[in-house]
C-alpha cells in the first residue's frame, strides 16, 4: 500500500510537469493553429533563468593568492560571493531562495521572449502547411540549443532547493503509517502545489475574464471572432506569450528535480506533444487529464511487481498508452472534429 | 503529367554525355588513387602522418568530448617537441624523441560521434577514407567503442580506445587492432568491494538501479559479484531507461524495500539526475536495519561530480584517475594542462593523452605504422610514469592492468575542481584477472 | 528508350540523375566530400527520403516512425549475414520485404487516424521499438552497442557452398566483390537509380494520381464512394519497403545495426530531408538528404586548426577573429548551422530547395516568357 500510495503521487508530480508544458502547447495549437516544435526550448530556456540567476547571484570577487599556488602554477584564486559581501547573511538567504526567486525573472523574460518570437517568426507561419511550421520552430529549437549549449556547455547544472524544502516530509504518518514509510521531498510537494495554482489560474483566466472568453471564442471559430471587428491577432500574441511563460515557470520550479542542460527541452518534447494527442488537439483540459494519466500510468509500469510480469513496459508505456487511446478513441479523449486531422 | 516545363535539351544532354565519358575515362584514377603500393591502410608516405580524434561534440557526452580534445592537442603538441614535453618527461619509455613519429611530424583530424554508433563510425570511416588517418582514438560511450573498434578491425587501423569502462570492449567483442588504457567494470568491482567492506560492514542489502544498456549491466553484474561474495545480499536490481531524467518511480520502491544501500548502476546526466533525486528522498538520512543507509556511486567522472555538487559528499566510488595524485608523472600532466587551459584535466583527458602517447611511443619503437607491428610493441608492453603508477598491456586482452583508484566525494572542498578525494590505491595484483574469463577472440591483426 | 515509357522530360531527368550518381566522387572531391563512406550515405539516405516521399509528398500523411522500418532493415540485414550468406541479395531482398511487412502492420493500425494523429501513432510505434530494441530486446538486437558480426557465426548458406572462413571477420560480398569502399557505392547507387525510377513512376501513374488527391483533399474524395485508405496503405507499405532497402544497405556497407537508428531524431531527420529538399517533388528528397548528410559529416570536422590554417591568407589578429567566428558554426557548433539553415530555407523558400531551384530557373526564363512556368511537382498547400 505504501508503495502504491509512493507511485501515485510520482504519477501525479510527473502529471503536474507533462501538464503544464502541454498546456502551453495545446494553448497555441488551440488558438493560432501552430504545431510549435520550440516549445520544449521554451521549457528548457525557463530552466536556464534559474541557471543565469543562480549565476548571478553567486558573482564572485576573485582575489589571486600568490603565496599559494595551483597545481599547474598559477596562483590560486580566493572567491567570494559579492551579495554575501553586500548584503550578509540576507545575501546567503537569497543565493538560497535562487530558484524561486528566479520565477520573477522568468516571467517578464518569457513573455517577451513568446511575443518576439510570435510577432517575429510564428506570425508568418499561420497560414502555412503543418510541415513548414515543424521545420522552421525545429530549427529555432535547435537554434535556441545550441546557444545555450555554447554559453553554459553540455553537462547539467543542478540548482539545490532551498534550504528548509530540501529535506522530505512524513506524510505517512497522517495517514496512519508507521513513521518514515511513506516519505516524499518537500520540494515535489510543493512542484505539485504549484502546478495545480498555475493550471488553475490559466483556466480561471480563460474562463472568467473578458479576455479569456474572446480567446475561447477564437479557438472555436477564429473568422467569425474576426468578423465582430475583434482584434484576434494581437489577443493570440499574449495567448502565445502566456504559453511561453507557463512552460517557462514550470522550467524554473523543475530545475532542483531534474538538471537542466541545454537537451532538456528537446527531452521533454515528444513526450509533451503525446500528451496533448492523447488528451485531443485542442482541448486543454484534456491536455491536463491526458498529463496526470500519462505521469500515474508510467510510475505505476515502473514498479517491480509489474516490471517482472512484463518486462520493459516502463520503457514503452507511454507510446502504448497513445495508441491504445488514440485506437479507441480517434481524437484522444477530448478532441474537437476537425482540429488538425487533415 | 507530361506537361512539365519545356527545356531546350538537346544541348545539354550531349553536354552530359560528354561529361559521362569524360568522367568513365578518369574513374579508375580515384581507385588507384590510395590502394597504390600501400603496405597497410593509410600507410603515411609524405612528412607528416595523421591522427585521428573521435569524440563526443554534441549530445550528452559532449563536455567530456572536449577535455578529450583538449588533451589529444596537448599530446600532439609534445610528441612533435612543442610545449613542455608534459607527461612524456616521466613516461618510462624514452623512444620519443620530441621529432614526430619516425620521423615525421603529426597532424591530427577531429570528428563527432554524436554518442551514437552510427555517427561514430561514419566519423570514423571519414578519417580513415578521406583523411588518411593511421589511428584511431577517443570516444566517451562502451558502446561507441565497441562499435568504433569493430569498424578499425575491419578497416585495418589501430583504435586506441577512449573513456570506456565496460568489460566487453576488451572482453567479449575485443578486437586485435583494438587496446584499452582505461579500467574496466570488473576491476571497479574488485577495488571498490573491500573499501566498502571495510567502510559498511558484510552485512548488508544492496538495491541496484542499472542504466540499462551495455555498461549498467556490465557494471551491476561486476558490483554484485564482488559485493555478494563478501556476503552482501542483493534485494533487486532494477534496470532504469537511459536518460529518464526523473527516476522517481524507481527510487520511492527502494525506501521500503529493506535495502540498506543503493548503488547507482549510472553515468553521466543518469547519474547526476538519480543521486540528486534519491538524496531529495531523504535515502541518506534514513536508518534500516539499524544501519545508516547509504549510496554507492561505482564509476565517478568528476566532471559530471562538479555538476552533483553537494550530494557526492561521502559517496564512494572509482575513477581512472585523478588530477590530485601527486606522483611525479600525474603533476607533470596537471601543469602542462592545466598551465594551457586553466584548470585541471579529467580522466577522460588523461587517458586520451595516455593513449596518443602509448601509441606514438609503440610505433617509435617498432619503427612502423602498420597495425601489426604496432600492436607487437604494445602487446606486453610495460611502462611507468603516466599517472597510474607501473603499467601494463596485457597480450591477450589489449587491457592496461594497473592500480585503480577508489574515491569518495570531498567533504570540504577547495575548489569547484577539488570534488573528490583519494581514499584508496587497490594495487594491480588485487584487480587482475584471467583474460579468459570475460571472453571473447582477438582474432588476427587486419593490416588493411 | 522509350521501353521505360516516359516522356522527354522525365527521360532527361533520369538520365542526369544517373550521370550525378555514376561521377559522384568527382562532383564532391572538390567541396571534400569525395570519400566512399559519405557518398554512400547519400544514395542510402537519399533512398529512404525517396520513399518516404511517396508516402508524404504525395499523400500528406506524415509518419514520424519511418526510422523504425529503416532499422528493421538493418537488424534483418545483418541477421542474414550472420546466419545465411555474407551475399547482399538475400540481405536486402529481406530488409525490403521486412520493411514492408512491419510497415503493413504499423500502417494498417495508423492509417485509421489522419492529420496529427497519425503522425503520433506512427511515432509511438517507432518508439516502442527503439526503446524495446535498446533494453529488452538486446538478445535480438545486442542493446546500445549495435548488432554486429562474429567470426563463428552460423553462416549456413555460405557454409553450404563451402566459402572457407576467414581467420578475421569476413566482408559483405555480391558475389565475391566486396562491398565495402566505392564498390559499396556503385551497388547502393545503382539502387539508387532503380529506387528513383520506381518513384518516378508512381508519380506519373494513376496510382501517384490517386494518391495526390487524397493530400488535396481527402473527404471530397471519399464522398464519392471511393475508399482511400488501400491507397494510402499502398504507399506507406511503399515507403516502408525504401526505408527497409536503405537500412538494409546501411547494413550492406557498414555490417552494425545499431538501436538509435529507430529513434524519433532519425525519423525526423528523413522527414527534414525531404522537406527541406522540397517535398512531393522527385528530386528534392535525395537533395535534401545529401545536404544534411554532408553538414553531419564534413561541417563537424572543421576543427580550430583547419579554421586557423584556412584564414592564414589574413593578418594574424584577423586570422584569429575568422577562425573563431566561423568555429561557431563549424565543428563542435554544426548544429547550430543546421538549425539556421531550416529556418532560412522555410521562411525565404517554403517548397524547399527545389523551390529555390525553379525560381532561378524562372528567373531566366520570365524575360523571355513573360509569366514564371507552373511547377506541377511542387507540393499542393493544404487548408
Amino acid at each position: 500500500m505504501d508503495a502504491f500510495i509512493l507511485q501515485v503521487l510520482n504519477g501525479l508530480d510527473k502529471g503536474g510537469a507533462y501538464a503544464l508544458i502541454a498546456l502551453g502547447l495545446t494553448l497555441v495549437f488551440g488558438t493560432l493553429g501552430v504545431v510549435n516544435f520550440a516549445h520544449g526550448a521554451l521549457f528548457m530556456l525557463g530552466a536556464f533563468c534559474a541557471v543565469i540567476v543562480k549565476k548571478v547571484l553567486t558573482l564572485e570577487r576573485v582575489e589571486l593568492d600568490p603565496t599559494q599556488l595551483t597545481a599547474w602554477g598559477s596562483p590560486v584564486e580566493i572567491r567570494t560571493h559579492y551579495i554575501e559581501e553586500w548584503f550578509g547573511d540576507f545575501g546567503t538567504l537569497l543565493i538560497d531562495f535562487s530558484v524561486p526567486a528566479s520565477i520573477f525573472l522568468a516571467i517578464p523574460i518569457m513573455l517577451i521572449l513568446g511575443i518576439v518570437m510570435e510577432r517575429g517568426l510564428i506570425r508568418h507561419f499561420y497560414k502555412r502547411p503543418h510541415a513548414d511550421q515543424i521545420l522552421v520552430t525545429f530549427g529555432l529549437a535547435i537554434v535556441i540549443q545550441e546557444i545555450v549549449k555554447a554559453q553554459f556547455g553540455a553537462n547539467p547544472i543542478p540548482q539545490a532547493t532551498p534550504e528548509m524544502f530540501s529535506g522530505s516530509a512524513d506524510i505517512g504518518v497522517l495517514m496512519g503509517f508507521a513513521q518514515n514509510t511513506v516519505v516524499y521531498p518537500w520540494w515535489r510537494i510543493i512542484y505539485l502545489i504549484f502546478a495545480g495554482v498555475i493550471l488553475s489560474s490559466v483556466f480561471a483566466f480563460l474562463q472568467f475574464t473578458t479576455f479569456g472568453m474572446v480567446v475561447r471564442a477564437g479557438m472555436a471559430d477564429r473568422e467569425t471572432v474576426g468578423l465582430l471587428g475583434i482584434d484576434i491577432d494581437r489577443k493570440f500574441t499574449i495567448v502565445f506569450g502566456l504559453a511561453a511563460v507557463v512552460a517557462g515557470v514550470a522550467g524554473v520550479m523543475y530545475t532542483p528535480i531534474l538538471a537542466p542542460d541545454y537537451h532538456i527541452g528537446m527531452d521533454f518534447l515528444v513526450l509533451s506533444f503525446v500528451v496533448v494527442v492523447v488528451g485531443g488537439m485542442g482541448s486543454l483540459g484534456g491536455a491536463v487529464a491526458a498529463g496526470f494519466l500519462l505521469g500515474i500510468l508510467q510510475s505505476f509500469a515502473s514498479m517491480n511487481e509489474v516490471k517482472s510480469l512484463l518486462p520493459g513496459i516502463d520503457q514503452v508505456i507511454i507510446y502504448l498508452i497513445a495508441v491504445v487511446v488514440l485506437l479507441v478513441r480517434p481524437r484522444g479523449l477530448m478532441g474537437r472534429k476537425g482540429v488538425m486531422e487533415d | 503529367m507530361s506537361n512539365e516545363t519545356p527545356t531546350n535539351n538537346s544541348r545539354r544532354n550531349i553536354l552530359k554525355g560528354t561529361v559521362a565519358i569524360a568522367a568513365a575515362s578518369t574513374m579508375p584514377l580515384i581507385f588507384s588513387n590510395k590502394a597504390f603500393a600501400a603496405n597497410y591502410t593509410n600507410e603515411p608516405t609524405g612528412s607528416t602522418v595523421t591522427f585521428g580524434f573521435n569524440v563526443p561534440q554534441t549530445g550528452a557526452y559532449a563536455d567530456e568530448g572536449a577535455d578529450e580534445l583538449r588533451a589529444y592537442k596537448l599530446a600532439v603538441q609534445h610528441i612533435n617537441g612543442e610545449g613542455d614535453g608534459g607527461m612524456m618527461n616521466t613516461f618510462s619509455s624514452k623512444a620519443l624523441k620530441g621529432n614526430g613519429v619516425n620521423g615525421k611530424k603529426v597532424v591530427y583530424v577531429t570528428g563527432d560521434t554524436q554518442t551514437k554508433s552510427d555517427a561514430a563510425r561514419a566519423s570514423a570511416k571519414r578519417m580513415i577514407e578521406k583523411d588518411g588517418a593511421v589511428m584511431i582514438t577517443g570516444g566517451s560511450s562502451s558502446g561507441v567503442a565497441i562499435a568504433v573498434q569493430g569498424l578499425c578491425q575491419e578497416a585495418g587501423v589501430i583504435f586506441m580506445a577512449g573513456l570506456t569502462h565496460s568489460n566487453d570492449t576488451t572482453g567479449k567483442d575485443k578486437k586485435a587492432n583494438g587496446f584499452r588504457h582505461f579500467f574496466n567494470t570488473e576491476m571497479t568491482g574488485a577495488a571498490l568491494a573491500p573499501v566498502l567492506k571495510n567502510n559498511y560492514g558484510t552485512d548488508r542489502v544492496a538495491y541496484h538501479l542499472t542504466a540499462d544498456y551495455t555498461w549498467g549491466h556490465s557494471q551491476e553484474g561486476s558490483i554484485r559479484k564482488y559485493t555478494e561474495s563478501m556476503g552482501w545480499k542483493t534485494a533487486q536490481a532494477v534496470p532504469t531507461p537511459v536518460g529518464a531524467g526523473d527516476f522517481s518511480q524507481y527510487i520511492t520502491p527502494v525506501l521500503n524495500s529493506g535495502a540498506d544501500v543503493l548503488v547507482l548502476n549510472h553515468y553521466g546526466k543518469d547519474m547526476v539526475n538519480s543521486l540528486t533525486q534519491a538524496i531529495q528522498f531523504g535515502l541518506r538520512d534514513r536508518q534500516v536495519n539499524g544501519k545508516q543507509f547509504e549510496i554507492v556511486v561505482p564509476l565517478y567522472s568528476r566532471l559530471m561530480a562538479a555538476g552533483a555538487g553537494e550530494n557526492v559528499k561521502g559517496i564512494f566510488g572509482s575513477t581512472n584517475w585523478h588530477w590530485s595524485l601527486q606522483d611525479a608523472g600525474s603533476k607533470a600532466f596537471v601543469k602542462s594542462f592545466g598551465k594551457a587551459y586553466g584548470f585541471p584535466p579529467s580522466q577522460a583527458a588523461h587517458t586520451t593523452y595516455c593513449q596518443a602517447i602509448l601509441y606514438a611511443d609503440a610505433c617509435q619503437r617498432a619503427g612502423s605504422f602498420k597495425p601489426s607491428a604496432v600492436g607487437a610493441a604494445l602487446e606486453g608492453f610495460k611502462f611507468d610514469g603516466l599517472g597510474n603508477g607501473p603499467t601494463e598491456y596485457r597480450a591477450e586482452d589489449h587491457q592496461c592492468f594497473k592500480d585503480v583508484l577508489v574515491v569518495k566525494g570531498k567533504e570540504n572542498p577547495s575548489s569547484k575542481f577539488d570534488v573528490l578525494e583519494v581514499v584508496e590505491v587497490t594495487p594491480r595484483a588485487q584487480v587482475e584477472y584471467e583474460a579468459s574469463m570475460l571472453g571473447g577472440n582477438l582474432g588476427p591483426y587486419n593490416n588493411g | 528508350m522509350n521501353w521505360l515509357n516516359i516522356n522527354k522530360n522525365d527521360r532527361n531527368l533520369l538520365i542526369g540523375f544517373i550521370v550525378v550518381v555514376l561521377l559522384g566522387p568527382l562532383i564532391m572531391e572538390p567541396i571534400g566530400g569525395g570519400y566512399p563512406d559519405l557518398l554512400q550515405k547519400f544514395a542510402i539516405f537519399g533512398i529512404f527520403a525517396i520513399g518516404f516521399n511517396i508516402l508524404f509528398g504525395l499523400t500528406g500523411y506524415l509518419s514520424f516512425g519511418h526510422a523504425a522500418f529503416l532499422g528493421i532493415g538493418s537488424y534483418t540485414a545483418v541477421w542474414s549475414f550472420k546466419l545465411l550468406t555474407m551475399n547482399v541479395i538475400p540481405a536486402i531482398i529481406l530488409a525490403t520485404l521486412l520493411g514492408g511487412f512491419f510497415a503493413l502492420i504499423i500502417g494498417f493500425i495508423a492509417l485509421r487516424r489522419s492529420g496529427i494523429y497519425f503522425s503520433i501513432l506512427t511515432l509511438a510505434f517507432a518508439q516502442m521499438s527503439y526503446n524495446l530494441a535498446y533494453s529488452v530486446l538486446t538478445p535480438i538486437t545486442n542493446g546500445e552497442t549495435g548488432l554486429q558480426l562474429r567470426l563463428h557465426d552460423a553462416r549456413v548458406v555460405d557454409g553450404l557452398f563451402g566459402v572457407e572462413r576467414t581467420a578475421g571477420l569476413p566482408n559483405t560480398e555480391l558475389f565475391g566483390l566486396a562491398m565495402s569502399g566505392w564498390n559499396g557505392y556503385y551497388f547502393c547507387g545503382f539502387l539508387a537509380i532503380v529506387g528513383f525510377f520506381i518513384s518516378l513512376r508512381i508519380f506519373r501513374s494513376p496510382f501517384g494520381l490517386m494518391l495526390r488527391a487524397v493530400k488535396s483533399n481527402q473527404h471530397r474524395l471519399s464522398y464519392t464512394g471511393l475508399n482511400t485508405r488501400p491507397y494510402t496503405l499502398a504507399a506507406f507499405v511503399i515507403s516502408g519497403m525504401y526505408a527497409g532497402l536503405a537500412g538494409g544497405l546501411l547494413a550492406v556497407t557498414d555490417p552494425l545495426a545499431g538501436a538509435e537508428r529507430m529513434q524519433w531524431t532519425a525519423s525526423g531527420e528523413v522527414v527534414l530531408m525531404t522537406i527541406f529538399g522540397g517535398a512531393g517533388t522527385l528530386l528534392g528528397p535525395v537533395i535534401g538528404s545529401a545536404v544534411i548528410k554532408y553538414f553531419e559529416n564534413i561541417f563537424s570536422s572543421f576543427n580550430e586548426g583547419i579554421l586557423l590554417n584556412a584564414f592564414s591568407f589574413l593578418p594574424e589578429g584577423l586570422q584569429q577573429a575568422f577562425a573563431w567566428t566561423v568555429g561557431l558554426f563549424v565543428g563542435e557548433g554544426w548544429h547550430l548551422t543546421l538549425g539556421l539553415l531550416f529556418m532560412f530555407i522555410v521562411i525565404f523558400l517554403p517548397g524547399g530547395l527545389m523551390e529555390g531551384a525553379t525560381r532561378i530557373k524562372s528567373l531566366f526564363q520570365s524575360s523571355t516568357k513573360g509569366s514564371p512556368p507552373i511547377q506541377k511537382d511542387l507540393p499542393v498547400e493544404k487548408s
